[in-house]
């Protein structure tokens, strides 16, 4: 299966869709993505991949992680070893980390 | 109306061993976070928090007794214990039967839970300790101080996760001002840094790594802490006729629950939160100069606690508005009643504690919040905030305590 496949088949289950509905293109808050599930996603990733995304739901810029094609390219980024810098995040946030 | 005063406070936090200790610290902004030490040795992306540092149960609680308990409930009798001697109540067979012991406590007996476990399935030896059960129990605090101060009222623990201190001096008001008891033993207590629940809390991406900066533009998360809170509540008649030290009032409870999600707090829930704590008290929003923030020092509670301050003040001059976890980080189950301690001492002494760490002004936050110098202003009430994941918010009103009728 292709990392596409792969991450389609994640985030399908999270949703609790078919994997064949998801586009690259298709927004995770659109279809359904609520506060934990990115965290979850990121979970599910890294076992599946066996890879360690950066993520702190404080500091992530998730402007680059809102569709299909956003997950895909940010696991294939990892896997060849360049991680993508966590920088701070602008203020007016997304309603997708959790808070405590 | 019946009314509620505090009359006997006892702490073991990060930022000290007794009340005293932890209020002289929270007032001067001192962080308790620290490196972490005394855990087991597991790979952690964290290496920080706020720990009890310095606590040797058995110079307050024999070796036999103490051995019962989990940490959690070592700090809560130890807590329970020195605010029921700063009470000066007298025990007798009536108040013994009236007294109340209520105490909040997020997840319980962690550490007996941690090493049982690891001696379980990874030391792979299948004999567990006859006390596991007990010291692990979440109703243990509430049991043990019962057991070892002698009080005989109704006693149990609330669970309301990072809002169950509140909830249980909420309760406790509540039972005194219905006429239900003329006294409580309450507050609420954590002891949950472990390897466990830190990667727990790794996991939910929300950990700061430094330290612990509410309201800062640059907060990076919250920092867990661990500790207790107790307080003797009284009613006002009956802590007057015994010349009662009394360090505040308590008037008013809001609590409520978003209905919503699980995580993200939602700021109308918690505006309602804070009016219901208000009208409870018959205060209007003009009457509060200060509000001790729930303040994790996560990008959204700090955000959304903001808004939601401003909108409930919108009317008036805003209150003050600090967070003490960036002394001593976020104790969950201790934290509303370290909190209500902290601001019942703020009306007392006319201080209003800094928020610590504070680096930067976030332009979005639009409060004062007091960063890390603490304010001498005298203030009429205050209100203490908690909201807690699974959208369960709770807020006490207190006042400066004045003879006069609320």
């Amino acid at each position: 299966m292709s990392v596409q496949e792969q991450v389609k088949v994640i985030i399908a289950k999270q949703l609790d869709i078919d994997p064949s509905t998801l586009e690259e293109t298709t927004d995770l808050q659109e279809a359904g993505f609520e506060s934990l599930d990115v965290v979850e996603m990121i979970f599910n990733l890294e076992d599946a991949f066996n890879i360690n995304i950066p993520f702190n739901a404080n500091e992530t810029d998730t402007s680059q992680m809102k569709t299909v094609g956003d997950i895909v390219r940010l696991v294939e980024t990892i896997q060849a070893g360049a991680v993508p810098k966590a920088g701070n995040k602008p203020a007016g946030q997304t309603p997708d980390e959790p808070s405590a | 109306m019946r009314r509620v005063v505090i009359t006997g406070i006892g702490a073991v936090t990060p930022a000290g061993g007794t009340a005293g200790d932890t209020w002289a610290n929270v007032a001067a902004g001192r962080t308790a976070i620290g490196q972490i030490e005394n855990l087991r040795p597991w790979p952690l992306a964290t290496q920080i928090a706020a720990q009890v540092k310095q606590f040797e149960v058995t110079e307050h609680i024999n070796a036999k007794q103490a051995n019962m308990m989990d940490r959690v409930s070592q700090f809560t009798v130890v807590a329970a214990r020195e605010a029921w001697a700063d009470s000066g109540l007298v025990m007798t067979e009536e108040l013994a039967e009236l007294a109340q012991v209520i105490v909040g406590v997020g997840v319980g007996g962690m550490v007996t839970l941690d090493d049982s476990f690891h001696r379980l399935y990874f030391d792979q030896n299948p004999r567990c300790h006859p006390f596991t059960i007990p010291r692990l129990m979440p109703s243990a605090p509430a049991s043990q101080v019962s057991m070892d101060l002698g009080l005989k009222g109704m006693t149990f623990v609330v669970a309301s996760a990072c809002a169950s201190g509140t909830h249980a001096i909420g309760l406790a008001f509540r039972a005194i001002r219905s006429g239900d008891t003329d006294f409580a033993m309450t507050g609420g207590a954590e002891a949950c840094v472990t390897v466990g629940t830190l990667r727990g809390w790794e996991a939910l991406r929300v950990l700061a790594l430094d330290t612990c900066r509410p309201f800062s533009k640059d907060r990076s998360g919250l920092v867990l802490g661990e500790g207790s809170a107790m307080l003797v509540l009284e009613e006002l008649e009956h802590a007057r006729s015994r010349g009662a030290r009394i360090y505040a009032e308590i008037v008013g409870f809001g609590a409520n629950a978003d209905a919503g999600d699980l995580t993200s707090p939602d700021a109308q829930s918690v505006c309602r939160a804070m009016q219901r704590a208000l009208s409870d008290g018959r205060l209007s929003p003009a009457d509060v100069g200060y509000v001790n923030a729930h303040g994790t020092g996560t990008l959204m509670n700090d955000l959304v606690e903001s808004t939601a301050i401003k909108s409930v003040f919108d009317n008036c001059e805003k209150p003050l508005v600090s967070s003490i976890k960036g002394v001593v980080g976020h104790t969950l189950g201790a934290a509303g009643a370290i909190e209500a301690m902290v601001t019942a001492l703020a009306l007392k002494h006319g201080l209003v504690p800094p928020t610590a760490n504070h680096s930067e002004v976030d332009p979005a936050i639009e409060l004062d919040v007091v960063p890390n110098t603490a304010r001498e202003i005298a203030i009429t009430a205050a209100l203490s905030n908690s909201f807690a994941f699974g959208g369960l918010n709770a807020v006490l009103a207190l006042r400066r305590f004045s003879t006069a009728a609320a």
